[in-house]
């Protein structure tokens, strides 16, 4: 599958236990192929996805994050995914003026029956993200010294 | 006026209604104002008010050698006075143990500060007083111009805009210890299990910070401009939270501070709150 030269993305897709990662594993015993670019990491609820992960993603070289969880009514913590929504809301106003590139942070509801679409998915931001080059510019911010 | 602030605060120390009265000094009339903290009636006279008086008094209230002086009065302008709602909203301070003594203002500094060119609270509006009087109309709108004018520019001029602004950044966290609404005894920035904001002086741990510090203040910023103000790197950091004051305006109708009544954003949620960008 690794071909020379060719740019791999490095995405990290954090999802929430109930729904998305269960999506993922649908997906897997479904034997629907998808990029392996994306990294995935299992939280307790979208609520419990603190905004400070998606910068930590960025800084630790993702160049496409992906936050995931449960499409709202659906959440196994009754509420999480609207208070989820409404920082993320908020949130993606606060990175538009820092100018960091909006198409490389998504936000999505996948549900545990959702394996196709967990699929779709990762393959539609791993191919984006990779028509879009590596993320330098948030990487070079990282590693600019004192 | 200054007479009629030193007389009502010599009656409340007077008749024991509170312990302490939170204003403003001065040690020149050239020099800014600076906090003071009266306890004794006689030392009244070191009490100031005049357009020098920047400082938003509101961040004293929950601080522990402050509340150790007993029930306070305090000091405040209009946009102070938000700062006190919000802290009212959160449980973080209770009003009827406070004697809250409003002061009219046409804005403070020369040339005035850009908060006050589109200030809409010269009258303070709950205080149990409101000494002087305001001539300077409130203004509606114009709050958001810079930042309008800001977010003409593309993207990836505004992440250099940024990376020159936060590079200056020395992570004194004079924007968090200014801050009225920054009251946490643990900032999630002096954690170091895990370390979640690099504390470093970094571009890195310059952009966690300035996020977090901004994020934190979602939806509670009441746009005092103190954060701004203390910065000794002369950051512009009000600028990142009025984007999240105009974004608190426009997809939830809410302005932080203006009506104690209304429901906080944060904490809350609401099934219509728009998706349109969620895949």
């Amino acid at each position: 599958m690794s071909e020379v030269g060719v740019f791999k993305p490095k995405i990290i897709a954090y999802v929430c236990n109930w729904c998305t990662y269960l999506g993922a594993d649908l997906a897997g015993t479904n034997r629907l192929e998808y990029p392996s670019n994306v990294r995935i990491i299992r939280l307790p609820c979208t609520g419990r996805i603190d905004f400070n992960l998606i910068i930590k993603a960025l800084e630790s070289g993702a160049d496409a994050v992906l936050v995931s969880g449960c499409h709202p009514g659906d959440c196994h913590y009754t509420s999480g995914n609207y208070h989820a929504r409404r920082r993320w809301i908020l949130f993606r106003e606060l990175l538009e003026t820092l100018g960091i590139e909006m198409e490389r942070v998504h936000f999505a509801w996948i549900s545990a029956a959702e394996g196709r679409k967990f699929q779709q998915t990762i393959t539609e931001i791993t191919e984006h993200t990779r028509k879009l080059g590596p993320y330098t510019a948030y990487k070079k911010l990282c590693e600019a010294g004192v | 006026m200054i007479d009629q602030l030193r007389q009502t605060c010599r009656r409340l120390l007077d008749e024991g209604k509170v312990n302490v009265i939170i204003g403003y000094g001065q040690n020149s009339a050239d020099g800014p104002a600076y906090p003071i903290f009266v306890t004794k009636p006689e030392e009244v006279g070191k009490l100031v008010w005049n357009d020098k008086c920047y400082a938003n008094l509101a961040t004293y209230l929950t601080r522990k050698d402050i509340k150790a002086l007993g029930k306070p009065a305090i000091i405040v302008k209009g946009c102070d006075e938000r700062a006190l709602v919000v802290l009212q909203q959160e449980s973080q301070i209770d009003r009827e143990a406070l004697y809250v003594i409003g002061v009219a203002c046409d804005g403070v500094g020369n040339p005035r500060a850009a908060k006050c060119l589109v200030c809409d609270v010269h009258r303070p509006r709950f205080a149990a007083e409101v000494l002087g009087e305001a001539s300077a109309s409130d203004v509606g709108n114009g709050r958001y111009t810079e930042l309008g004018e800001f977010l003409e520019k593309s993207p990836a001029e505004r992440m250099v805009y940024w990376m020159e602004e936060l590079s200056r950044c020395v992570k004194c966290y004079a924007c968090r210890e200014v801050c009225p609404l920054c009251y946490c005894n643990r900032c999630i920035a002096d954690k170091n299990r895990p370390t979640i904001i690099d504390t470093s002086a970094t571009l890195k741990g310059n952009f966690a910070w300035q996020i977090v510090r901004a994020f934190h203040l979602a939806g509670r910023c009441v746009s005092c401009g103190e954060c701004a103000r203390v910065c000794p790197a002369g950051i512009d950091l009000g600028l990142l939270n009025l984007t999240l004051a105009r974004a608190a305006e426009e997809h939830f109708q809410y302005r932080a501070g203006i009506d104690p009544e209304k429901t906080p954003i944060i904490g809350a949620y609401s099934l219509e709150d728009k998706e349109e960008f969620i895949l």
